[in-house]
């Protein structure tokens, strides 16, 4: 369970993330949705221990993110932010050998090889492992970093955006592998969003951001709905029920503007 | 709660291969994944082990009047041994440091000279002629100076470090930038006393301008060695954490290193290097630069367990190479760092036009 108590983080005296008090419960997706500036990435990365809190309290599976050591931290969750630039050049299977970094610092067993291959074939990337980062397409990019994240074997798996730039059939092909990461690995996946239908389709639960607060917590079923949906992003959205999903018409023309008049 | 051991092995991972599947042998994750890779690292290794060896014995024994082995030979050779050790700490400093900077900064095209060690030491050399006028070059050697000089450069640098990367918004691209203006400043400074000089003083300045290894004198031997010999080596040791350095901030923090104390500590072990460096010879803005992209080119690896002694010897090779040939070929040693920048420079281009990226 990820536990948040009064946590705060200032950045002028008007911009400012919380006071956010929210428990994510152990097991399955819970994604974080909002519109841009509403505190999302923020509060992951908060929970992630790349940001510091100005007040409060975060504990994930009962270890306080700011005291634990980052050290052990690593071995109970896992971050992965959207932009993931750097100089090195590595093969995919180099990288998802850094997930394992927590364990071996450094000195690869055979078993950490292991480990590497099983989240290379979770990911489908068993044939492209020895493929350099800067010559795999964006989706097979970010798919590597999934596994990466995944040889590092936490409970809590953190994810910022992993849609962002992937064409539709890369964004479904993610979200249906971290359902999978929850359902047979039961791993606690706490991922950011911005379609409101990958959230609805996919999630277990939502927690719906504004203005750096959290606004509403609840089922996809509770979440997606047409006053609610309105709270949280100044947008009229016809939600339908669709196959037994959820589903919001975000894109029909007049969908922002019918909420202001 | 759990303990936390039962995280490392719990039953999160992807589960194993049912028996039977797969029987294939996989790649390794290691630095130098194949055969081919492992076979060709082992060549370039020996080539630059051969190529120094030349140089160096060749600084020792090319055009020595004696016959090779009587005692003459040796007298001779003593004497230019001291140029050779030289050759080996600064090529040692410049290397280690300039790719720990660049993995630590997350970038290729910069070199630690940029944080103002170089300015500094051009400042204080111009300070002491402007006020003590052509005695002031005098006034800078001697063992205590030496010591005064380094100390004086890895303060300003744990200063401006350890300032700009303790706040809230620490950020090493605002610690660049600072250090590029103090030693953009630093460098106005020294231009202006320089134009006051008299042109003898200013010759004579020149001349301890110019990187160069006979600047070295061998009683600085003694404290300069050792220190550069264990600053390497801590960076050597901490090899692999450098590697995970490279892959930029919140990766580090996710693998679980403090990466502001990480930064910290390298950043500390590169100062020291690089004024010792700069207090032994002076300048040599561009061979670090150098060295450090010819040695991603030959290691071809990520880790810093091989990028280290390929770049140490690279830049062995290309300092001595080059004093062998000013002093054999042009007859013109002392100046050294030209035919870096020129022939470097040369090969640089060549490498990076043919190769198409760093």
């Amino acid at each position: 369970m990820i536990n948040l108590t009064r946590v705060r983080r200032d950045y002028s005296s008007e911009v400012r993330i919380g006071p956010v008090d929210l428990q994510i419960p152990e097991g399955g997706i819970t994604s974080l949705i909002g519109p841009n500036g509403a505190g999302k990435s923020t509060l992951l990365t908060m929970i992630g221990r790349l940001q510091g809190l100005d007040d409060g309290v975060i504990e994930v599976a009962g270890y306080d993110v700011s005291r634990t050591k980052s050290h052990d931290l690593a071995k109970i969750l896992s971050i992965l932010r959207q932009e993931n630039h750097f100089i090195t050049r590595l093969t995919i299977r180099q990288l998802v050998g850094f997930g394992r970094f927590p364990y071996s610092r450094g000195r690869i067993t055979k078993a950490d090889e292991e480990i590497i291959s099983r989240s290379l074939d979770f990911l489908d990337l068993g044939d492209l492992e020895d493929r350099y980062l800067d010559e795999v397409s964006g989706g097979q990019r970010q798919r590597a970093y999934v596994a990466m994240v995944l040889a590092q074997d936490t409970d809590y798996v953190l994810l910022d955006e992993p849609l962002n730039n992937l064409d539709m059939k890369h964004a479904a092909h993610t979200m249906e592998l971290l359902r999978r990461a929850a359902d047979t690995l039961g791993k606690t996946v706490v991922v950011v969003l911005h379609d409101i239908n990958f959230a609805s389709a996919y999630s277990d639960h939502i927690v719906a951001m504004r203005d750096g607060e959290v606004v509403a917590v609840g089922s996809p079923q509770e979440i997606m709905q047409r006053e609610m949906l309105r709270r949280v992003f100044d947008m009229d959205i016809i939600v339908q029920d669709m196959h037994g999903m959820r589903l919001g018409v975000f894109w029909t023309p007049g969908a922002p503007v019918r909420v202001q008049s | 709660m759990a303990e936390l051991a039962t995280f490392s092995h719990g039953p999160t991972v992807p589960g194993p291969p049912p028996p039977g599947a797969d029987p294939t042998p996989r790649s390794h994750s290691g630095p130098l994944p194949t055969t081919a890779a492992r076979r060709r690292y082992r060549i370039v290794l020996g080539i630059l082990i051969a190529l120094a060896v030349f140089f160096g014995f060749g600084l020792l024994a090319w055009d020595n009047p004696m016959p090779f082995g009587t005692p003459g030979f040796w007298v001779i050779a003593e004497m230019r041994v001291t140029n050779v050790i030289v050759m080996a700490v600064v090529a040692l400093c410049h290397a280690t440091a300039t790719v720990s900077f660049q993995t630590v900064t997350n970038n290729r095209i910069l070199t630690p000279s940029i944080m103002g060690f170089e300015s500094l030491y051009v400042a204080v050399q111009t300070a002491a002629v402007f006020l003590l006028g052509a005695a002031g070059v005098t006034f800078f050697s001697g063992l205590k100076q030496f010591v005064l000089l380094v100390v004086i450069m890895v303060a300003l640098a744990l200063v401006l470090y350890g300032w700009l990367l303790s706040g809230r918004q620490g950020n090493i691209h605002v610690m660049l930038l600072v250090g590029i203006i103090i030693g953009g400043g630093l460098g106005s400074v020294s231009n202006f006393m320089q134009r006051l000089l008299t042109p003898s003083e200013f010759d004579v300045l020149t001349a301890r301008l110019f990187g160069s290894v006979s600047n070295a004198d061998v009683s600085y031997f003694p404290v300069a060695i050792p220190l550069v010999l264990i600053a390497a080596g801590l960076l050597w040791a901490r090899s692999r954490r450098l590697n995970v350095l490279a892959l930029g901030k919140d990766t580090t923090l996710n693998l679980g290193i403090n990466h502001r104390a990480e930064t910290m500590r390298v950043l500390f072990l590169i100062s020291i290097l690089m004024a010792v460096s700069t207090a032994l010879v002076g300048p040599m803005t561009f061979l670090g630069f150098l060295v450090a992209t010819l040695a991603y080119q030959f290691a071809d690896t990520y880790d810093h367990r091989h990028i280290f002694p390929i770049s140490a010897l690279t830049g062995f090779v290309v300092l001595s190479g080059a004093y062998f040939i000013m002093k054999n070929v042009f007859y013109a040693q002392g100046v050294v760092s030209i035919i870096i920048e020129l022939v470097g420079g040369s090969v640089f281009l060549y490498v990076i036009l043919r190769k198409g990226r760093l």
